[in-house]
């Protein structure tokens, strides 16, 4: 990965994180539908970043939204839980010839249907464990499903949005 | 020994992984406590002004409607001083120590604030600096917002009401009977009313006030009104649901109140035995 391209994602990690905690904090729809679009960051991490970098990362930027929220550790938790699966993941979606070198796992690399079932599982499992987290010691289950697949949907949408405006094919931002 | 040192290697991912879930773990048991450490929310000295300069800009949307709101309190107040204040010719009494002042106020701005979470909380841009305090009960000119949870020198971080495990000590206004306010986590409009028995004659539209007991609020500040009564599923108590007075999604400015007095009750109860809540 040529240092450009270090320098491109690591510039995109903090304007997924500013744009998160100053504007979609405040956006929530019919008061269920949170965007945690920040979990789009590593979900499109370039395909050959290992598990351990990826761990790293996303525990740092999950502590980060954490501080903003207010829900200190709970990003942190589901985030990490996602960046450990991701990989596992990756290799188990693997199409045939393999990946590419320095391959972003987008939707314009990828297709519809691959990143479909490569995104979304990890956006419910991140949103399962957010929201059993945060609503643990109530008895809030049926809410907390109401708001795991209304956000998982809201995400996956603002991620197709998001991907078809700001990314090109084959690069990065 | 080698082979366990390889194979330690070779899961080196999982065991960062599951080193990093236990950290994470960790700091969401310590800071589930509702008087949390200052240092990691958004108290925090730098996130605080980051926050800051946000609700800067964001702020000029909601002007409007918070000088109106700011009007209506003043001249709900000015209409108080006005019965307040002596005719010319009156005699002046002292009044009894029972009844003098034992609450000060102070007024912050509202810069970061929740209310889809199951556990909400603000922070305000006023801190140890000025003179804010843990424990402090926070309202704005609608009703109770909530208690201040951290403070770093410029900022504080603020438990809503809307937050599961905060109870607020409250009374029916008509025939002072109390009991405490919770929210259940599902509407940020609706709370719960508990611990109020079942012979309690409660009609909806009764006004809920803070009672004043656990020695965080004034006495009489509005909490909500009640719109719906039903027998709980406990037997002994009624299931009370009140339409809370603070519109969470609006709150701009808020007002601080400080018990002078708070101690000495805390350590009266302690030594009692008895816990307010």
């Amino acid at each position: 990965m040529s240092s450009n391209r270090i320098l491109m994602v690591t510039f995109s990690g903090i304007l997924y994180f500013l744009f998160q905690v100053l504007i979609l904090k405040n956006l929530v729809l019919f008061g269920g539908g949170f965007c945690f679009l920040y979990l789009l960051f590593i979900l499109l991490l370039p395909v050959q970043i290992k598990t351990i970098p990826t761990l790293l990362i996303s525990f740092f930027l999950g502590l980060g939204v954490d501080l903003f929220y207010d829900t200190l550790g709970i990003h942190a938790a589901s985030l990490v839980a996602v960046g450990f699966i991701r990989h596992r993941w990756l290799q188990v979606l693997v199409p045939t010839g393999g990946y590419d070198d320095d391959l972003q796992p987008s939707l314009l690399n990828m297709g519809f249907g691959w990143f479909l079932s490569y995104s979304f599982p990890l956006i419910i499992i991140h949103h399962s464990l957010f929201f059993y987290i945060e609503s643990l010691g109530t008895d809030l289950f049926m809410s907390s499903v109401q708001k795991i697949i209304a956000s998982a949907i809201f995400v996956f949408i603002m991620s197709i949005i998001v991907q078809l405006l700001f990314y090109r094919r084959r690069r990065g931002i | 020994m080698q082979r366990i040192l390889l194979f330690l290697y070779k899961i080196r991912a999982f065991l960062l992984f599951v080193l990093l879930e236990v950290i994470a773990i960790w700091m969401i048991a310590s800071n589930n406590s509702q008087q949390g450490a200052a240092f990691f929310n958004s108290s925090n000295q730098f996130i605080g002004s980051i926050l800051d300069t946000q609700n800067d800009v964001v702020e000029y949307f909601s002007l409007s409607s918070v000088n109106k709101s700011l009007v209506d309190k003043n001249a709900e107040l000015l209409t108080e001083l006005e019965k307040l204040r002596q005719p010319a010719d009156s005699v002046f009494i002292e009044l009894d120590s029972v009844l003098s002042s034992t609450f000060q106020f102070k007024g912050a701005k509202v810069i970061n604030n929740s209310l889809r979470l199951t556990q909400n909380h603000l922070t305000i841009n006023k801190g140890s600096n000025h003179g804010i305090k843990q424990g402090m009960g926070v309202f704005n000119e609608e009703g109770v917002v909530g208690r201040v949870k951290s403070v770093s020198k410029n900022y504080a971080s603020i438990i809503s009401l809307l937050h599961t495990e905060l109870l607020i000590s409250s009374k029916i206004k008509s025939n002072d009977v109390f009991g405490s306010t919770k929210w259940d986590g599902k509407n940020p409009r609706m709370a719960k009313l508990m611990y109020v028995p079942r012979h309690v004659v409660v009609e909806v539209g009764d006004e809920i006030v803070t009672s004043g007991y656990n020695a965080i609020f004034p006495e009489g500040i509005p909490i909500g009104i009640v719109v719906e009564i039903r027998p709980g599923p406990e037997t002994n108590y009624l299931d009370i649901t009140i339409e809370l007075a603070t519109d969470f999604s609006k709150i701009s400015y808020v007002y601080l109140v400080e018990n002078f007095q708070q101690q000495e009750l805390d350590s009266l109860y302690q030594s009692t035995g008895i816990n307010y809540e």
